[in-house]
């Protein structure tokens, strides 16, 4: 590790603040707290809240694993680990199993995450009200008044429209029966998991909002009576391990229709691969095959 | 007497407040989880703990309130010199330090508004000692059901049922923590 920065890149002063807003975050579940975001050496959108909440709980001898859409492989996933690799000079790996902190882009892993690890989500709009009501000050009031009529609103013409709830990703949850919440652009399909042992943190750079869920807490995603809540995926196994358990992507292979479905956690994937599962295009698995 | 406010600081601040805030945020993430908390040499009689607690989130932005015998020269000097957090009485503190008897009556504290429940205050209660046992607890961050030696039952149940709004609790004793947010649902006695 180079000594040219502060350890995690930010200042303690910063580091402090920040700590200061998780703690209130995870004593009101699901309530945004507000931060002074820092100007971080990426842009807007690529992650600077998650980034300044990682840099905030890092511990020297943590192991740090970073995804984007569940993948460890992709531009945002590598640069962010390599950014605390060199500010931090923490451990990196690409194990969900291995890693203490896993910082993410719009994806929960497959794999149960344990009691001793904490999750960290990137947050593009962290107001789930914020494109039914656009203005900040009416927001905050709906969340103080628990008034949350809107929302089911949105829900029920979605029904009314196309017959069903067609909000896929981002679908909007309620905390401890109080605070309706943004869990972030997961697929509906991760909702279930956000009832978890291990600690979620979410950071919203540019909105400047933190938000945290403690482990164990009580998270319900909205629907009706008449039209319960479904965690949905593409009806299909993958095609390189065979799981039909998992989030799949779509790849399109050609022009002529060809696709393929693949898991979106590529840990995930590599694993059952390295176990001796092999799906309908898939080849046995090879070390740094691919 | 001048040597006691300048000692006793993070020897690398950085990575000792990295893995206090780890500390501080897993018992607060995990209400009834007691953990060791090091790294700072307080003057008496603050406590390890809590003086650890004070360098990883006091600064010039967090009004403190010293209640009772904490209130005393060598501890103001030593926040003052490590943290520079500006001194202040309960009705606008952002953080509290005291034993129990010294911290109350909770009425005064800050609470937080409807709209910044946020703004609640968080009290440091020192304590003799640190138990898994006495006061049942369940809410957010308990799988079941956890246990602590609280010094009281009823303030606290009546703070979880001011939730959004409510005050946030730490417990200190000698280098250890455990904490109780207002999320926390408190056994009736």
């Amino acid at each position: 590790m180079t000594q040219d920065y502060n350890f995690a890149y930010l200042d303690e002063q910063t580091k402090r603040m920040i700590r200061r807003a998780i703690l209130k975050g995870l004593a009101v579940p699901g309530y945004q707290v507000p931060f002074a975001s820092r100007e971080m050496p990426m842009p807007y959108g690529w992650g600077t809240g998650g980034v300044q909440v990682s840099a905030s709980i890092l511990t020297p001898e943590d192991t740090m694993k970073v995804i984007d859409q569940g993948a460890d492989d992709t531009t945002n996933a590598v640069s962010i680990r390599k950014f605390f690799e060199k500010t931090a000079g923490v451990a990196t790996s690409e194990e969900t199993s291995k890693a203490d902190v896993i910082q993410t882009r719009h994806r929960i892993p497959e794999q149960d995450l344990r009691e001793d690890q904490i999750l960290v989500y990137q947050v593009p709009i962290p107001e789930p009200l914020r494109f039914l009501e656009p203005r900040e000050t009416e927001t905050r009031k709906m969340h103080a008044l628990e008034e949350y009529g809107l929302m089911h609103v949105k829900l029920y013409e979605d029904i009314s429209k196309n017959g069903a709830i067609s909000t896929s990703y981002a679908y909007p949850v309620k905390v401890e029966g109080r605070y309706v919440m943004d869990p972030s652009p997961i697929p509906k399909f991760d909702n279930p998991k956000l009832e978890m042992a291990a600690v979620q943190l979410f950071g919203a750079g540019r909105e400047q909002r933190i938000y945290a869920l403690p482990p164990y807490t009580r998270v319900v995603s909205l629907d009706f009576e008449d039209y319960p809540f479904e965690p949905s995926k593409a009806d299909h196994a993958c095609d390189l391990c065979g799981s039909d358990t998992s989030y799949l992507d779509e790849v399109i292979m050609d022009d002529a229709g060809g696709r393929m479905f693949v898991c979106s956690d590529t840990d995930f994937c590599r694993s059952r691969r390295a176990a001796g599962h092999v799906g309908a295009q898939g080849v046995p698995f090879e070390e740094d095959a691919a | 007497m001048q040597s006691t406010a300048l000692t006793g600081g993070f020897a690398k601040a950085p990575q000792d407040a990295a893995r206090a805030f780890r500390a501080v945020m897993n018992v607060m993430a995990r209400p009834g989880l007691i953990e060791t908390l090091t790294g700072a040499k307080p003057p008496a009689p603050l406590s390890d703990a809590a003086g650890t607690l004070a360098l990883t989130l006091l600064d010039g932005s967090t009004p403190v309130h010293l209640a009772g015998a904490l209130d005393c020269k060598d501890v103001r000097d030593w926040i003052t010199f490590h943290t520079g957090a500006p001194f202040t009485g309960r009705e606008h503190c952002a953080f509290a330090f005291g034993l129990w008897s010294d911290l109350l009556p909770l009425a005064g504290y800050p609470i937080g508004n409807p709209e910044y429940p946020d703004r609640g205050a968080t009290l440091v209660v020192e304590m003799p000692a640190l138990t898994a046992s006495g006061v049942t607890l369940s809410g957010p961050g308990i799988k079941d059901a956890a246990a602590l030696n609280l010094p009281d039952r009823a303030a606290f149940r009546a703070n979880a049922m001011q939730f959004p709004l409510g005050l946030d609790f730490f417990f200190t004793s000698e280098n250890r923590i455990a904490a109780l947010p207002r999320s926390t649902k408190v056994e009736a006695a």
